[in-house]
C-alpha cells in the first residue's frame, strides 16, 4: 500500500468534515468499549491475564531465532513449505511464484493485514489472476477499491446504505428492484456470490493471528467462516503473516486467545479459531494439496533490541484504536497508511519511515486510554513520546514549532526567569484581556480562537496564586 | 565472491545480533528445548476449573449464550430421533450429511428409516451436515473438531445447519485440557497435530455493516448440539 501519511493534516480536516463519516464513528466508539468492559467484567483474572500475555510475548521475541526456526522445522515436517520475504516485494513475488506453479486463476482471501501491507491485491491482479477477499468488510471495501479503516472492522466507516449502492453498482446481474435496506439482504447477497468463489478458488490466502512453533500451525480467528472456507476448499493455501507472529506452544496460544476476542470485540472467543498444519495427509478426506508460510520481516527485525521493541508485542486486537479519541474523530483512513490508531502512531514510522509517518505520533493527547486497554500492555504513549523525540532530533517538525519549544525549553530550566516571564505574561494578558475577560483573537494563537474565544488569564500566575493559598493555611 | 545472503539468513541474523547482546546463548536454547518438550501451563481461569458435572453445566450455559442450542439425550440410541425431529421442526429435508466417524457410523440411524444418511465429507448444496466433536470446552462452551480421515473440514463450514454430537464424557474445563487430549490422541494414532483444528464458538456471524451483529455469514446459521449421555460422574480428571 502507498503511504499517504505525511497528508495527516489535510485528510483528518476532511474527515472531520464528513458527515457520514461522523455518523459511523459515533455509533462505533462506544460499541465496541462498551462490549470489552462487559467481557473484561465477567472475567475475574483479566488483567492476570494481560501481565501473562505480556510476559508470554516477551519471552518468544527474546528467543524469536530460536521459535521462527522451530516453526520452521515443524512445518516442513509437516509437508508444509515456509518462504521468508525481508520486504513487501519479496512476499509478493514468493506468492506470485506459488500461483504461477500451481496454475491458478482465482484466488479467495482471507482477511490479511500483512497482505495490505505488502499490496498483495494489485500485484496479483496486474498478473491476470481474479482476487476475491471473503470477508464481508473485506469484500464491501475492496469493490469500492478502498483501504480498511480499522484493523479488525474493515468496512466501519460506511453505513448500510452506502453498501447497498456499492452492490448495486457492482451486481448488474441481479434484479434491480430487489431490496437492499437491511444489513441481512446485503449479507445475504454477499454470501450467494462468495459461496461460488469459494467453491471455484484454485489458491486460498490468509493471515495468521499466531503462528506455533511447538506444532509448526498458523492460526486464525474469524466470526463469518470466511477464512476456513477460504483454506480448506483450493488446492492450494498460502498463509501471509510476519515474523512477530510466533509464540512457543499451544497453551501460549491459549492463553493470547483469552485476550484477543475480549479485547477486540468483547467476545469470549471468535466463532471460529482454527490452527492449520501442513497440507491434506494420505487418508485425509479433504484440504489443500500445498501448504506454504511466507514470512514478512519488512522492518520488524529492525526493531528488536530497541525501545520499540515492545510494539511487536502486538497481538492486532484493535481495542487501542477502539479507545483513542483522535481515531473517533478522524478515523482510519486519516492515517494514511496499514495500521492507523495508536498501535499505527507507534509501528507506521518503523515500517515507512519517521518523515512519512511523523504525523502520527504527533496525533495524540497522550490520554492513555490506549494502554490501559492493550491486553499485551504496550506502552503506547511512551513510544509515541519516543518517536517525537526522534522527529526532533531528526529536524524533521517544522522550524516555528521547534523554535517555539527550544524557547520554552530556555525558560524552563531557570526557575527564576520562568517566574519572572510568566508574570509579566500574564499580567499583560489579564490587563489586556479586559472586562470581557477573553480574547476573540490572540496572534500565534490562531488554532485556537479559530474555534473559539481564548480565556484572558487573570492575572496573577499559578505559582502565585499557589504559594498565597499554602500560606494562608493554619 | 561469498553467495548473497538469501532473505532467511539476513532476517535470521538481524534477529541474532539484536538478542544475542541480551541472552545467554546456552541458558537460551535450554530454555526454549524445555518449553516446547514440556508445555507449561500459564494462569488459567478458575471459571473451567470445576467437577465434570458443573463443566457439563457451564458447556452447555456458555454455547448457549452464543447462540448455539443444545439437546441433551440419554443415550447414542436417541440420536437419530433428536436428528429427525430437530429437522422437522425447522422444516428442513430429512436428509443428512454425516462424518464418517466411528462413534457416528455407529449410531442406530435406522432407528428413523424416513432419515436419509449419507456419509462423507460435505457437498456444497448440503443443507444440513452433522459431524462428532473431540471434545466440549466448558470455559467458552467451545467444540473441538480435527480434520483427518474421519471428519473434513468443510462439513462445519459449507451447510446452513450444522448438528453436532458431543458426548457429555468429552466435555472438558479449560482449553488447555483439550490440548492434552488431542496429543494424546494423535500419539496414539502415531500422528503429529492434524492438519485443520478448529474451535467451534456458536454459529457463524458478522457485524461488519454498521456493526449490526447478525447469524449466518458464510458459515452455519444454526449449531445444534446433541449432548449424549449423563455427565460422567466420577470420571478421571484429564489434567495433571
Amino acid at each position: 500500500m502507498i503511504p499517504a501519511s505525511h497528508a495527516f493534516k489535510e485528510r483528518a480536516r476532511a474527515a472531520m468534515a464528513d458527515p457520514d463519516l461522523t455518523r459511523a464513528l459515533t455509533k462505533f466508539k462506544t460499541g465496541f468499549p462498551l462490549k470489552r468492559a462487559q467481557a473484561v467484567a465477567a472475567l475475574p483474572e483479566f488483567e492476570a491475564l494481560r501481565d501473562e500475555g505480556k510476559r508470554i510475548k516477551d519471552h518468544a521475541l527474546a528467543h524469536l531465532d530460536l521459535y521462527l526456526e522451530r516453526f520452521e522445522a515443524k512445518v516442513t515436517a509437516a509437508g508444509g513449505q515456509v518462504h521468508w520475504a525481508r520486504t513487501p516485494a519479496e512476499a509478493r513475488a514468493a506468492i506470485l511464484s506459488i500461483c504461477r506453479a500451481a496454475g491458478a486463476r482465482m484466488v479467495t482471501k482471507g482477511k490479511s493485514m500483512v497482505s495490505e501491507e505488502v499490496g498483495l491485491n494489485a500485484a496479483l491482479e496486474e498478473a491476470g489472476l481474479e482476487v476475491v477477499e471473503t470477508d464481508l468488510g473485506e469484500y464491501i471495501i475492496q469493490i469500492r477499491k478502498e483501504a480498511p479503516s480499522h484493523i479488525i472492522a474493515p468496512a466501519l466507516h460506511l453505513s448500510k446504505e452506502q453498501v447497498a449502492e456499492d452492490f448495486r453498482r457492482v451486481h448488474t446481474h441481479l434484479d434491480p428492484a430487489r431490496s437492499l435496506s437491511e444489513p441481512s439482504d446485503l449479507l445475504t447477497e454477499a454470501r450467494v456470490l462468495l459461496r461460488e468463489k469459494f467453491l471455484a478458488a484454485d489458491v486460498g490466502i490468509t493471515g495468521a493471528n499466531f503462528l506455533i512453533a511447538e506444532t509448526g500451525s498458523t492460526v486464525i480467528v474469524t466470526n463469518e467462516g470466511n477464512g476456513d472456507l477460504t483454506q480448506s476448499l483450493p488446492r492450494v493455501h498460502v498463509v501471509l503473516t510476519s515474523i512477530e507472529k510466533v509464540v512457543p506452544t499451544l497453551e501460549d496460544a491459549s492463553t493470547l486467545l483469552r485476550l484477543l476476542a475480549r479485547s477486540a470485540t468483547g467476545q469470549e472467543l471468535s466463532t471460529y479459531t482454527t490452527f492449520s498444519t501442513g497440507p491434506r495427509r494420505p487418508d485425509d478426506l479433504d484440504g489443500p494439496e500445498q501448504f506454504h508460510v511466507v514470512l514478512l520481516d519488512n522492518g520488524r527485525s529492525a526493531l528488536l533490541g530497541t525501545e520499540m521493541q515492545e510494539a511487536l508485542r502486538c497481538i492486532r486486537c484493535g481495542a487501542c484504536m477502539n479507545h483513542c479519541p483522535v481515531y473517533h474523530a478522524v478515523g482510519g483512513h486519516a492515517y494514511g497508511w496499514v495500521y492507523p490508531g495508536p498501535i499505527g502512531a507507534v509501528i507506521d514510522p518503523a515500517l515507512i519511515g519517521l518523515e512519512e509517518a511523523r504525523h502520527l505520533p504527533n496525533a495524540s493527547t497522550f490520554c492513555g486510554r490506549c494502554e490501559s486497554v492493550c491486553p499485551v500492555r504496550i506502552p503506547l504513549p511512551r513510544l509515541m513520546r519516543l518517536w517525537r523525540e526522534k522527529e526532533a532530533a531528526a529536524r524533521l517538525s517544522p522550524g516555528p514549532q521547534r523554535w517555539g519549544l527550544g524557547l520554552w525549553a530556555f525558560l524552563a530550566r531557570r526557575p527564576g526567569l520562568y517566574r519572572l516571564t510568566t508574570r509579566l505574561g500574564m499580567g499583560l494578558l489579564g490587563t489586556m484581556g479586559g472586562r470581557r475577560g477573553r480574547f476573540r483573537y490572540l496572534p500565534l494563537a490562531g488554532g485556537w480562537t479559530g474555534a473559539r474565544d481564548f480565556p484572558a488569564p487573570t492575572g496573577r500566575t499559578f505559582q502565585d496564586l499557589y504559594r498565597e493559598s499554602q500560606r494562608a493555611r493554619p | 565472491m561469498p553467495a548473497p545472503d538469501t532473505p532467511r539468513d539476513t532476517i535470521l541474523g538481524t534477529i541474532r545480533r539484536a538478542v544475542a547482546t541480551v541472552r545467554d546463548e546456552t541458558a537460551a536454547r535450554a530454555a526454549v528445548e524445555q518449553r516446547l518438550a514440556a508445555p507449561p501451563r500459564n494462569l488459567i481461569p478458575a471459571r473451567g476449573q470445576v467437577p465434570p458435572p458443573q463443566q457439563v453445566e457451564l458447556f452447555q450455559r456458555m454455547a448457549t449464550l452464543v447462540a448455539a442450542t443444545v439437546e441433551p439425550v440419554a443415550e447414542p440410541g436417541r440420536v437419530p430421533h433428536a436428528v429427525a425431529d430437530y429437522l422437522s421442526a425447522h422444516n428442513l429435508p430429512a436428509r443428512v450429511r454425516v462424518a464418517p466417524d466411528a462413534a457416528l457410523q455407529a449410531i442406530p440411524w435406522d432407528r428413523r428409516p424416513t432419515l436419509e444418511v449419507g456419509f462423507g465429507p460435505a457437498r456444497a448444496d448440503d443443507p444440513v451436515c452433522v459431524t462428532a466433536a473431540l471434545a466440549g470446552v466448558a470455559e467458552t462452551g467451545s467444540l473441538l473438531l480435527a480434520s483427518g480421515a474421519d471428519h473434513a473440514a468443510p462439513l462445519a463450514f459449507l451447510p446452513h445447519t450444522h448438528l453436532v454430537v458431543l458426548s457429555a464424557a468429552d466435555i472438558v474445563g479449560v482449553y488447555e485440557e483439550a490440548w492434552d487430549r488431542l496429543r494424546r490422541r494423535q500419539a496414539d494414532r502415531g500422528l503429529g497435530m492434524p492438519r485443520a483444528v478448529t474451535l467451534v464458538t456458536g454459529p457463524s456471524r458478522t457485524a461488519d455493516i454498521e456493526q449490526t451483529s447478525l447469524l449466518h455469514a458464510h458459515g452455519p446459521g444454526r449449531l445444534h448440539i446433541i449432548l449424549v449421555g449423563p455427565p460422567a460422574h466420577g470420571a478421571e480428571p484429564l489434567h495433571g
